[in-house]
């Protein structure tokens, strides 16, 4: 069950999850945004990045997949948009006015306004694809937001704008590392609020039972569409961050193996954990690296093989992945109110 | 006119190859409830048993047919090349079976308890296993089929401006899918094991309370499912000779579109929304713009289950408390 | 392992460009798609770097030192190409990269090691914007403009027909390419695109397309897509009852594409940089060593992987010291290499400036047609 309850609703008020500890971090991710590069080798630092993004998408899709219940298959069709847009901006207001880019400030900010720009067409397009699931549930619902991705991919395949099949390339590179885990801890912050307050119960209600919860007076559609639309803006804004990263867009990189992929990370952290899908997300984002010189050894490429098969024993020997739906600091709360001292105050 | 006829056919064919997956899906998601997304990958491997099979035995095969039919093992006729495409296929169905099988009995019955987001989950599992495993073991280039019908001329009607084409493969595929139909539907409403599949598929737990072996019934249904898939993909490697290991996953999800269009859990509906989604498909790529084909599958699944999620011929269930 | 990876990249991090012929061995990175949905593609063009390098080694190695190849897989992904890029660079201090066999792949990882001064040579990238990137990004292979017009022109000249049909991979960023440039100059040269009908990789019934194509009575087809769907698009033309030649470009270069086709093939032409017929002996070593070394004969992604390893070790052999400047500027003032794929002169824009020949499908030939320019 849902750790829900005062407890919880209290610490998300005066423990970690108060502002000001989020303000801090965002200044330690700018410290470390001038440091880390020089402190680390570039590939892992690639990593870490690359790592951020999974997280942005993962703890997004959490907010749909794990709190809501609503299995959605299309993350990368919002994270697709969001990068499209957002590029697109970018890319033409640099190439109408060059000059902007010797300001570094014009740059960061035009680079702001287009992930938030992306975020808020991925939402949109979220809020389409969410109406379905008024009517749908389950499986259904998992074929339609595929569907739904697909047809997201086709369309841009077909949108000369965007260079069609053969990508958009020539973005500039507006991303580091600070703008990827700023954005990461704004996207866990206000993840962490919204399903800790009165909407998140709604959803947690939704997820353990539509039609009790429709009797209690719950409006269910309005919830599930508003998750949908949450999840939705952030993939697109990792969307936007991965294509001022990556430098080029293609159609192709937005397939349906995707999603899986985050779906993946999803049910890998436990469905219904936020720190579960951050430490998934850095986790599987890291072995996949880590298995690299496996291939060498090998001479052939196992890690897809590796990552289906851990997916399989993950439903069949712990379903609920590796943190079900508790939290990190719920861990560390356990433990110390066995040792029988009161779990109050933000133990974390 | 001409063009039109063509394209009704070749919709109905392309409609026979959605339907044959088509019919497997639907079965398995009448009676679990489940998407199995690796319904797919049972017709990729159906498709590279028969591949292998016509490869090594395949000769065989079709000499002691020839001897068999005309008395000489070189002199090629028409019948035996079908018969020995039968054998193909029968081995391939035998081989998706026993695939079903495990898979079910592996993946699936452990969690039939779980939520059924779990069971999508795995099924999801299943299908990037059996793709990333199909690359290694096979290896990821395209495989030529053999061609068992090479002196097989397509029957032409009309000249020149009104060609009209039908190639006879293309119209075994069509037979099959709807004599497979045609059985299916005698196995679920005229046998006593359809009979179970029908009370499994209501309601699990009645039915094992009414003395039905539900796990001996759903393991039927996920043979004979994959089995179907099977014959589908050694249908579809002859008909379209080019196997490979990702060949499985865009099919699978178009025919399982179809078999939500009409009516998922029926075969009659899966055979009737594969055949329109061939046509329409058909239609769309000479009279449209076939970029968007692969988009199509997907917006008539969406429109079909936001105006009646029920699907052509399915029948609304409504969900109690 | 891991953690001591980490270790030892903090310890040595930054030390990236020293000079490479101080290691005992010369370290090449490659970066292909070995899985994923393009892997077939990735494959060849791997195991024709791997013979090339076993065939460098054999001959002593590059200035006395061993080849040492270091492939990484990037799965088809844009952004794993790029990570196998920067761990190349990093990590393992790669002297040069090959790859990638896709533009899209490749124009993630340009950047990289245009950024890192590392020369990278790609085997078969044609969108013209992937050596644009900076001044150590080079390529072996045809840019799409140059190929689209020798398709065009071939189509004008040599086949003499005014009405061509076009069928393109709608998917594949070669194959769009192509076809926008074929059109762009077969319409020049007075010809006439009747229909441009297109479907995606990966499906395998094209009779609705060809019915459509067949009503605008075509004179021949321009199907600029890749061996892996082209066998099926002849067969299925052919039992339509199109006759008329199909046309391509050098995707079609497979012995696959003979096994899937079959007689349907007959009358197609395709452009491609070499023939397996070539006399030279470039090619005729090139063929038999691929023949004995993997048990079939090469397609022309192994060729192009091939060449890429081969013009990136004769820089690397004629370099001083051996930097990573030095090598571009070798790479850079390539003229009249014999490879496999043809006499490679390396152009200002650091793309392969090449003839292309034509050939002709016949019964699982490749006839030789004729040689165009550039």
């Amino acid at each position: 069950m849902a750790p829900s309850g005062s407890n919880n609703e209290q610490s998300g008020q005066t423990g970690i999850m108060s502002l000001r500890w989020w303000i801090v971090g965002i200044g330690i991710v700018w410290l470390l945004n001038a440091w880390l590069p020089e402190l680390i080798s570039p590939y892992f630092f690639q990593i870490i990045v690359l790592a951020g993004i999974n997280v942005i998408l993962s703890v997004s899709l959490n907010l749909v997949n794990g709190f809501t219940g609503q299995f959605s298959m299309g993350h990368a069709g919002f994270m697709s948009v969001g990068g499209y847009l957002s590029a697109f901006i970018t890319t033409s207001l640099v190439a109408s006015h060059p000059e902007l880019m010797n300001d570094p400030v014009a740059g960061v900010v035009i680079f702001a306004i287009s992930l938030i720009m992306g975020g808020i067409a991925a939402t949109a397009v979220g809020y389409i694809v969410g109406l379905p699931s008024l009517r749908l549930r389950g499986d259904y619902l998992a074929i339609v937001t595929l569907g739904f991705g697909e047809i997201i991919r086709v369309i841009f395949l077909n949108t000369n704008a965007v260079g069609g099949a053969r990508g958009l390339s020539g973005i500039t590179k507006f991303t580091t590392f600070g703008a990827v885990y700023t954005a990461a801890l704004i996207t866990v912050f206000c993840i962490w609020r919204v399903v800790h307050s009165a909407h998140g119960r709604i959803l947690v209600s939704i997820r353990e039972d539509e039609i009790a919860s429709t009797a209690m007076g719950v409006n269910t559609t309005e919830g599930k569409v508003r998750a949908f639309a949450m999840g939705a803006f952030f993939a697109g804004v990792a969307g936007g961050l991965f294509a001022h990263y990556l430098t080029t867009l293609n159609p192709g990189t937005f397939d349906f193996n995707r999603s899986f992929e985050v779906i993946i990370m999803v049910v890998l952290g436990g469905m219904g954990s936020i720190s579960g899908s951050v430490v998934a997300a850095i986790m599987l984002t890291v072995l996949k690296e880590a298995l690299r010189p496996l291939q060498q050894l090998t001479g052939v490429d196992l890690r897809m093989v590796i990552y289906s098969l851990v997916l399989i024993i993950m439903m069949l020997a712990r379903p609920k992945g590796i943190f079900g739906t508790s939290e990190i600091c719920d861990l560390f709360r356990e433990k110390l109110s066995r040792r029988g001292k009161h779990p109050d105050g933000g133990s974390a | 006119m001409a063009e039109f006829a063509q394209y009704i056919i070749n919709g109905l064919s392309q409609g026979g190859t959605y339907a044959l997956i088509a019919l497997g899906y639907t079965m398995v998601f009448g009676i679990l409830q489940l998407i199995n997304f690796a319904h797919g990958e049972v017709f990729m491997l159906g498709a590279f048993t028969g591949l292998y099979t016509s490869k090594y035995a395949g000769l065989a095969i079709l000499g002691t047919f020839n001897r068999l039919l005309t008395g000489s093992a070189e002199t090629a006729s028409t019948g035996a090349a079908i018969l020995t495409a039968i054998v193909i296929i029968l081995v391939a169905m035998c081989v998706c079976a026993a695939v079903g099988f495990c898979v079910e009995r592996l993946a699936y019955r452990p969690l039939r308890a779980s939520p059924r987001i779990n069971l999508l989950i795995t099924a999801v599992g299943v299908s990037l296993f059996f793709q990333n495993a199909g690359q290694l073991l096979f290896g990821s280039d395209p495989k030529a089929f053999p061609d068992l019908f090479e002196n097989l001329e397509p029957w032409t009607f009309g000249a020149d401006e009104n060609l009209i084409v039908i190639n006879p493969l293309q119209v075994f595929v069509f037979i099959t899918a709807i004599t497979l139909m045609l059985i299916l539907r005698h196995v679920i409403f005229h046998t006593r094991l359809g009979r179970a599949m029908r009370a499994v598929s209501f309601n699990h737990d009645l039915a094992s309370l009414m003395g039905i072996p539900t796990n001996q019934i759903i393991a039927a249904t996920f043979m004979m499912g994959s089995s179907l898939a099977g014959a589908a993909g050694v249908m579809v490697g002859m008909t379209y000779p080019k196997v490979e290991p990702l060949m499985g996953s865009l099919p699978g999800l178009k025919a399982f579109c179809a078999a939500v269009l009409g009516g998922i859990g029926n075969v009659t509906g899966a055979v009737l929304g594969s055949f329109i989604l061939g046509l329409a498909e058909a239609l769309l790529s000479g009279y449209g713009t076939p970029t968007y084909k692969d988009a199509l599958a997907f917006t008539i699944l969406i429109l079909i289950l936001l105006v009646k999620p029920s699907g052509l011929l399915g029948v609304n269930r409504t969900e109690k408390v | 392992m891991f953690l001591k990876n980490i270790f030892i990249s903090l310890t040595f991090a930054g030390a990236a460009s020293a000079s490479p012929l101080f290691a005992d061995t010369i370290k090449i990175g490659e970066v292909g798609s070995m899985t994923g949905s393009e892997a077939t593609f990735g494959v060849s063009t791997h195991e024709g770097i791997q013979l090339a390098i076993k065939e460098q080694n054999a001959k002593g190695g590059i200035k006395g030192k061993k080849v040492e190849l270091i492939s990484l897989d990037d799965q088809g992904k844009p952004e794993e190409a790029a990570i196998a890029t920067t761990k190349l660079i990093s990590q393992d201090k790669v002297t040069a990269i090959l790859g990638e066999v896709s533009s899209s792949r490749s124009l993630a990882m340009a950047p990289i090691a245009q950024q890192n001064k590392i020369p990278m040579v790609s085997p078969s990238s044609t969108n013209p914007k992937v050596t644009e990137v900076g001044d150590y990004i080079f390529r072996v292979c045809f840019i799409d403009p140059f190929q689209g017009a020798v398709m065009a022109k071939f189509a004008a000249e040599t086949l003499k027909v005014k009405k061509v049909a076009i069928l393109r991979d709608v998917k594949s960023d070669y194959s769009v390419g192509l076809s926008d440039y074929f059109t762009a100059a077969f319409k020049k040269s007075g010809g006439e695109i009747v229909v441009d009908q297109s479907y995606s990789s990966g499906e395998v019934d094209f009779n609705s397309q060809l019915t459509s194509i067949r009503a605008k009575k075509p004179d021949a087809i321009f199907v600029p897509g890749y061996y892996t769907e082209v066998g099926l698009i002849a067969k299925q033309a052919r039992k339509l009852g199109i006759k008329v030649p199909l046309m391509g470009g050098d995707g079609w270069d497979s012995d696959k594409l003979y096994e899937i086709g079959g007689k349907a093939l007959n009358n197609t032409f395709f452009s491609n940089h070499y023939s397996k017929d070539d006399q030279a002996p470039a090619v005729q070593n090139f063929v038999k060593n691929y023949k004995s070394a993997y048990n079939r004969s090469p397609d022309g992604l192994a060729a192009m992987g091939y060449d890429a390893a081969v013009i990136l070790f004769a820089a690397i052999e004629k370099t001083k010291t051996g930097t990573n400047a030095e090598i571009r500027a070798e790479l850079a003032k390539i003229k009249e290499f014999q490879a496999v794929t043809g006499k490679i002169t390396i152009d200002e824009k650091r793309n392969a400036s090449k003839p292309a020949v034509v050939l002709e499908v016949k019964d699982g030939k490749f006839l030789y047609k004729s040689t165009v320019n550039p």
